[in-house]
Order: structure tokens, then C-alpha cells, then sequence
């Protein structure tokens, strides 16, 4: 999964600390493995230098640092871009996924729309899929099932995630 | 490209219940579309309305570009029996029927000789991998049969429009891609527009488009073709 993407979605709904940053990832994002803060920090200066977010002046505080982060127009677009385009539909993209849901949830965006773009990619790729078992070998079937059956689990937890978006969007959005 | 089948913005309710609200959707001719959508969604309902089984409330279905949803019963059902063709979730044979019977049966009921219509009937057989079984009753025929043999009336009188009510919802994987393979192969072959539901995506991937229905509402997702 893109930290950096992820954390110019967390500043697109507000400017931020660092630490409110990671406190946001960790509870959404972490599942069990948060963000360590020498990573949250080396994120923002990359995208700091990259033009992509910039530091307000230190403010007086406990901890290392504490700069408000903002995002600036080109970051705002870069993870404009990013949340609008499907994720290439194969195995272990839930993440992803599953990130893209809850920042599009959060920012009050059109999830239903992104999940239905997902939805017709992952279909096409089980088209594809579908052709090739049908002019191949065995082999090649075998691998195609292997593939269709993973997409099809996406396109359940899809379904299933469509079925619930005002449940998630009121918990997501507190 | 030319539309065979078009719903515009229909509606429809069962007493207080709406199961469709303002569903669109076109189907061009010789496409294979698959209805998709959570149960209770309206997506059988679509298809019925469709096929002029039920007639909505509010809007218009058009078939090759006439208003099916003002014909009165009898005309619709002339035209369900000349030009369209229905395959459901469990085959539906008539029980007393042998298999060839069944299949002949669309053909028999527009008036063709019997002696014509099993000549019809009987070259689906060996096509379906069902050699053999001509003279059995369904009861006789395994689940995987029985739909091939559904499929087989349903495309017996070359129909213009074949409609499917999850056709492989009561067959194991391996039976219901068969049955697929069948279906979508023979309906190109000879130029059959196919409307497909299902709750299966592996089933609808075997179609060019696909409409998701959610509320009663269809939007259609474009799945693109892939070069043969």
C-alpha cells in the first residue's frame, strides 16, 4: 500500500500534525503494524520537497517536531488522480482497495462510483481470463480458474462493501 | 450497432413495494449482457419486464424499436413464442415429456409438424454432448442435462432474443461453465442476442456487458470485448 498517498489523503481532509497523521494511519491503515514515525516523517519531507505538501513553522510542544502539514494543489491532484483509477485486479490489491474505500468514505466522495469502476475492471479481467481457459490448455485453464476465483472473492467483498457504504461512512466519518 | 432491447426509465411496484425505479438500459443485437445485482434488487423483475412477461407501470420497453409494454397479452405473448426464447434456473421440463419432446416443444407450439420439429430438435443433442439421452424424461437426466436440455428449447427456434433467469444457479462450477460455454457459443453462432442474470460474476463474465441493478435502478458497466 502507497504511505505517501495515503497520507496526502489524510491531509486533504485537514491539515495535520505528523503525529495525528500516524495516530489516523494506525487506526485506519495499521491493522496491527502502525507507522513508524521516522517513516511518517521522511514521507513528509519527500513529499514536502516534491511540492506536494508544505510545513507550517514549528510550533511549541512536546516531541520532536510540530509542524502542521498542508497539502498544496499538486498533491491534491496527484492523490486526485490516484483515488479515481482502479487498481489492476490482481490477488492481494484488498488493501488498497480497501484503502481507497474508507479515504473516499472519509472525504465524503463518491465511493459507490469508484467501487463500480473497480467492479468493471475486475470484470474484465475475468473476461480475459474466461477467453483464455477457453482456447488454452489445461495448464493454462487451471491457472485462469486460479485467477477467476480470486477476482470473483474481490468482486463479493465489492458487492458486499456497496451493500454497507452508509454503515462504513457513518463510522468512518465518527 | 442497432438496439434490440430497450428499457427506458421504467418503473414498477408490487402493491406498496417498488421493485423498479426509472431502470434504463439498451441491448444491441447479437450482444450477450449479464444483469447483476444483490437479491431483491429488481434484477429479475427487469428481466421480466424485458421479455414482456410483466409490464411496468411507467416507462417504455421496446423491442427492434416497438413499444412492447402497449401490447395487449395476446400480442405479447405471439411475440415471446415467435421471437424470444427463456431458459430458468431449474430447466423447467415438462416431466412428460421425453427430452426431445421438450426440446421440440417452442416449435410445436408455432404450429410445426411434429415429425419437422424433433427433426429440428434432435441435432441439439450430439451439440450438447447429449447423445443418447433424446428419449429420457427429465426425471431421468441429471441436473446438468436437464439445463442443456433447457438451453436446447430455448435456442431450438432460433430466437431473436434468448433470456436466462440464472441458468446455472442450481449446477456445480463445473456443469454451469459448460452450460455457459453452450449457451454463449451457440447463441453467437447464430446470432441470438443473449439477457443473462445472475448473481455469479464468473458466469457474467462470460458476456460483453453487464447492468448492475441496485434499488430498482440499472446502471450499465461497459466490460469491453476481447479480440477472439
Amino acid at each position: 500500500m502507497s504511505v505517501p498517498l495515503t497520507l496526502l489523503g489524510l491531509l486533504e481532509r485537514e491539515p495535520s500534525h505528523g503525529y495525528d497523521l500516524k495516530r489516523d494511519y494506525d487506526a485506519f491503515f495499521g491493522r496491527g503494524k502502525p507507522l513508524p514515525y521516522g517513516q511518517v516523517y521522511s514521507t513528509l519531507g519527500r513529499l514536502a520537497r516534491d511540492g506536494k505538501v508544505v510545513a507550517g513553522e514549528a510550533e511549541p510542544g512536546d516531541g520532536p517536531e510540530r509542524k502542521r502539514y498542508v497539502i498544496t494543489e499538486t498533491g491534491a491532484t496527484e492523490f486526485e488522480t490516484w483515488l479515481q483509477e482502479p487498481v489492476a485486479p490482481e490477488p492481494n490489491l484488498q488493501s488498497v482497495l480497501f484503502t481507497k474505500v474508507v479515504l473516499a468514505l472519509m472525504l465524503g466522495r463518491d465511493a459507490e462510483l469508484y467501487l463500480d469502476t473497480q467492479r468493471a475492471a475486475h470484470l474484465r479481467r475475468m473476461r480475459e481470463l474466461t477467453e483464455l481457459r477457453r482456447g488454452g490448455a489445461l495448464v493454462d485453464s487451471l491457472l485462469a480458474d486460479h485467477g477467476l476465483f480470486h477476482l470473483d472473492a474481490d468482486l463479493r467483498w465489492i458487492d458486499l462493501t456497496v451493500a454497507r457504504l452508509d454503515v462504513l461512512a457513518a463510522e468512518v466519518r465518527g | 450497432m442497432t438496439a434490440v432491447i430497450e428499457a427506458r426509465d421504467i418503473a414498477l411496484a408490487f402493491g406498496e413495494t417498488p421493485a423498479l425505479r426509472g431502470a434504463s438500459l439498451s441491448v444491441e443485437a447479437g450482444e450477450v449482457l449479464a444483469i447483476m445485482g444483490p437479491s431483491g434488487s429488481g434484477k429479475s423483475t427487469l428481466l421480466h419486464c424485458l421479455a414482456g412477461i410483466l409490464v411496468p407501470d411507467a416507462g417504455e420497453v421496446l423491442f427492434n424499436g416497438r413499444r412492447l409494454d402497449t401490447m395487449n397479452e395476446a400480442r405479447r405473448s405471439a411475440l415471446r413464442r415467435d421471437e424470444f426464447g427463456f431458459v430458468f434456473q431449474f430447466g423447467q421440463l415438462v416431466p412428460e415429456l421425453t427430452a426431445e419432446e421438450n426440446v421440440a416443444l417452442p416449435l410445436l407450439l408455432n404450429g410445426v409438424r411434429r415429425s419437422a420439429a424433433l427433426a429440428e430438435a434432435r441435432p441439439w443433442f450430439a451439440r450438447l454432448g447429449l447423445d443418447g439421452m433424446e428419449r429420457r424424461r427429465s426425471g431421468e437426466l441429471s441436473g446438468g442435462q436437464a439445463q442443456r436440455v433447457a438451453l436446447a428449447r430455448g435456442l431450438v427456434a432460433r430466437p431473436k432474443v434468448l433470456f436466462a433467469d440464472e441458468p446455472t444457479g442450481a449446477l456445480d462450477s463445473l456443469t454451469g461453465e459448460q452450460v455457459m460455454e453452450l449457451m454463449v457459443g451457440s447463441a453467437r453462432e447464430q446470432g441470438t442476442t443473449v439477457i443473462l442474470v445472475t448473481h455469479e460474476a464468473r458466469v457474467a463474465a462470460y458476456a460483453d456487458r453487464e447492468a448492475v441493478v441496485r434499488d430498482g435502478q440499472a446502471r450499465v458497466l461497459s466490460v469491453g470485448s476481447v479480440a477472439p
